[in-house]
């Protein structure tokens, strides 16, 4: 149930974020959600795409660096305590977050909360017990 | 296996009476026939006839490459030009180049030595060799050319550039013997790599690398990434070209082909003659040349004399691998900085590529120094912690190897310019700043 995420490094210079922009575009392919972790002198993109493989392709055509990462992401309700219930959730099996990002999808009432966690496989386990939905991606796909 | 046995494994004491013999009539002959040269020992008043012993070369003078370009293009040639038959030449970076000629007789000499080099790595006839140094003005192309006709083997000159091509042809034609500039082969490595070539499957034996400084440490990432022995060749233009020295199979110093090239190492500042085991520069005289032959040149590449033998059974003394120039050394906080120490560093630390670039600035009263290097795909991370941890590697690995604290920046991929020929490692912004 993880999903394929794309880490992308970046030098801190102008522009260099829509070039990547535009290789995808350029690919047809569809960000579904992204983030940007940055230090003074470099970055790194992490995107969620509906074509991971292809974008992994593309991208490393045009010599960027790529590495893809399973990774997790978790529906969550999108109201005021969604995110925190999960979080809880994950904390009472002390389970640790490395990184986390979110969006919203357009056709639910749900948020999607994309989470990096030092065990993926045993998070799964308790945030399916929860009653959480954990998404595939084949659903990332369609979304 | 051996070119020519008699010349590689002469008793030494019949070696230094040949020297000696051979280095009386080269400096006779630069006496009679080069206005420089004669002004010069007159300057120093010594007359060819004083040399009577090896050791009485130090009364020469000795010549840089700033000598020589009062004599540009053709004044220190010691033939007439009739019987110069080729030409070649530095390439001039650093002002002027050096023009340098070739008899008949020197061009097969040159020949016959680039076969020793190449016999020194068990190249035969049967083997399939590409030559991608680049022809022309550059000794490289046609030096090895030559020598690996001389055995016969089966050449394919390439010259450098169009790297997928010359994959290509390493695939479909079988070469068995590559010879380019180290870094060259790094780049080659990467563009097979990139067109999904896996290196196992070629027949590359054995590589010829030289014309620049390269570490140790590179050598294991040639022979791991091309699947080839790597064997570090020796010369330079003023010289004759690559033929002046060549590691044999035991990787372990390189045999000077002393019979035709005389060593000495010097200390760069005293000028004094060091003696076999201590580190210091370079110093070259041509024995048996006849158009170019310069006596105590000072190379400025940094090595020292092996004075052990060789399990290979040559007598021909050897020299450390050389890593730096005199002239690459940076200042930097009043602390003398080698770009080849950075690159040590780089290639000891398994997450960083050898592919690096040395920037050197000046903020305020301060030199700066910033190494910039490239990330690698198998060790990139979507986590900044990890590559911060990286960086601060690779800082404090700079830091006890040189005692100055750089600023190290990961740049993207293939940044970080390739070279086709000689790699340029540094930058030195405050030449350009200075008042």
């Amino acid at each position: 149930m993880k999903i394929t995420q794309l880490s992308v490094f970046l030098e801190n210079t102008a522009g260099r974020l829509r070039e990547v922009t535009g290789i995808l575009r350029d690919a047809q392919i569809n960000i579904r959600a992204l983030s940007l972790a940055e230090t003074t002198d470099f970055g790194i993109l992490r995107i969620i795409v509906n074509d991971p493989q292809k974008a992994a392709q593309v991208l490393r055509q045009a010599h960027f660096t790529v590495r893809e990462t399973p990774i997790l992401a978790v529906e969550v309700p999108d109201r005021p305590g969604g995110l925190h219930s999960m979080l809880e959730t994950l904390a009472k099996e002390n389970i640790n977050i490395e990184y986390v990002y979110g969006f919203v999808e357009k056709r639910t009432d749900n948020a999607l909360i994309v989470i990096r966690v030092e065990q993926p496989d045993r998070a799964i386990q308790v945030l399916q017990a929860q009653g959480f939905h954990v998404v595939s991606n084949e659903e990332i796909k369609s979304l | 296996m051996y070119w020519d046995e008699k010349q590689e494994c002469m008793p030494v004491e019949q070696m230094r009476r040949e020297q000696l013999e051979n280095l009386q009539k080269t400096a006779a002959r630069l006496y009679q026939r080069v206005p420089f040269y004669r002004r010069r020992l007159e300057e120093q008043g010594v007359k060819p006839s004083a040399i009577r012993a090896l050791g009485d070369i130090r009364l020469l003078p000795l010549i840089t490459k700033d000598d020589m370009r009062e004599g540009y293009p053709f004044g220190l040639f010691a033939a007439p030009m009739e019987e110069v038959v080729r030409i070649h030449s530095s390439s001039g970076t650093t002002g002027k180049p050096v023009v340098v000629g070739y008899t008949g007789a020197d061009i097969a000499l040159w020949a016959d030595l680039m076969a020793r080099t190449l016999r020194c790595g068990d190249v035969t006839a049967r083997d399939i060799v590409q030559v991608s140094y680049g022809y022309g003005l550059f000794t490289g192309g046609l030096g090895a050319h030559y020598g690996a006709e001389r055995i016969g083997a089966m050449v394919v000159p390439m010259s450098g550039g169009n790297n997928k091509r010359q994959i290509m042809v390493m695939q479909d034609f079988g070469t068995t013997v590559l010879c380019c500039t180290p870094s060259y082969a790094l780049a080659l490595a990467e563009t097979a790599l990139e067109m999904g070539v896996d290196t196992s499957t070629l027949k590359l034996r054995v590589g010829f690398f030289g014309a620049e400084p390269w570490p140790e440490e590179m050598r294991g990432a040639i022979e791991q990434r091309l699947g080839l022995k790597a064997i570090d060749i020796y010369g330079l233009t003023e010289v004759i070209g690559p033929g002046v020295a060549s590691e044999c199979m035991e990787q372990n110093g390189l045999h000077i082909f002393e019979d035709h090239f005389y060593p000495e190492v010097i200390n760069p500042d005293t000028s004094e003659v060091l003696p076999d085991g201590e580190r210091g520069e370079l110093v070259f005289s041509c024995l048996t040349k006849e158009a170019f032959p310069l006596l105590r040149y000072r190379t400025r590449d940094i090595t020292r004399l092996i004075p052990t033998s060789c399990p290979c059974g040559r007598t021909l003394r050897r020299m450390e691998k050389v890593s730096d120039r005199t002239d690459d050394m940076l200042i930097i906080r009043g602390i003398n900085v080698f770009p080849s120490q950075i690159e040590n560093v780089l290639l000891s630390i398994e997450e960083a590529e050898p592919h690096f670039l040395i920037i050197v600035k000046r903020e305020g009263p301060l030199d700066e120094l910033e190494v910039q290097f490239e990330v690698d795909e198998a060790h990139f991370s979507d986590e900044v912690k990890v590559l911060q941890a990286i960086e601060q590697k690779v800082t404090r690995e700079i830091e006890s190897a040189i005692g100055l604290r750089a600023t190290v920046r990961l740049v993207e991929p293939k940044t970080i310019e390739r070279s086709m020929g000689k790699r340029k490692r540094v930058i030195d912004l405050r030449k350009e700043s200075k008042p």
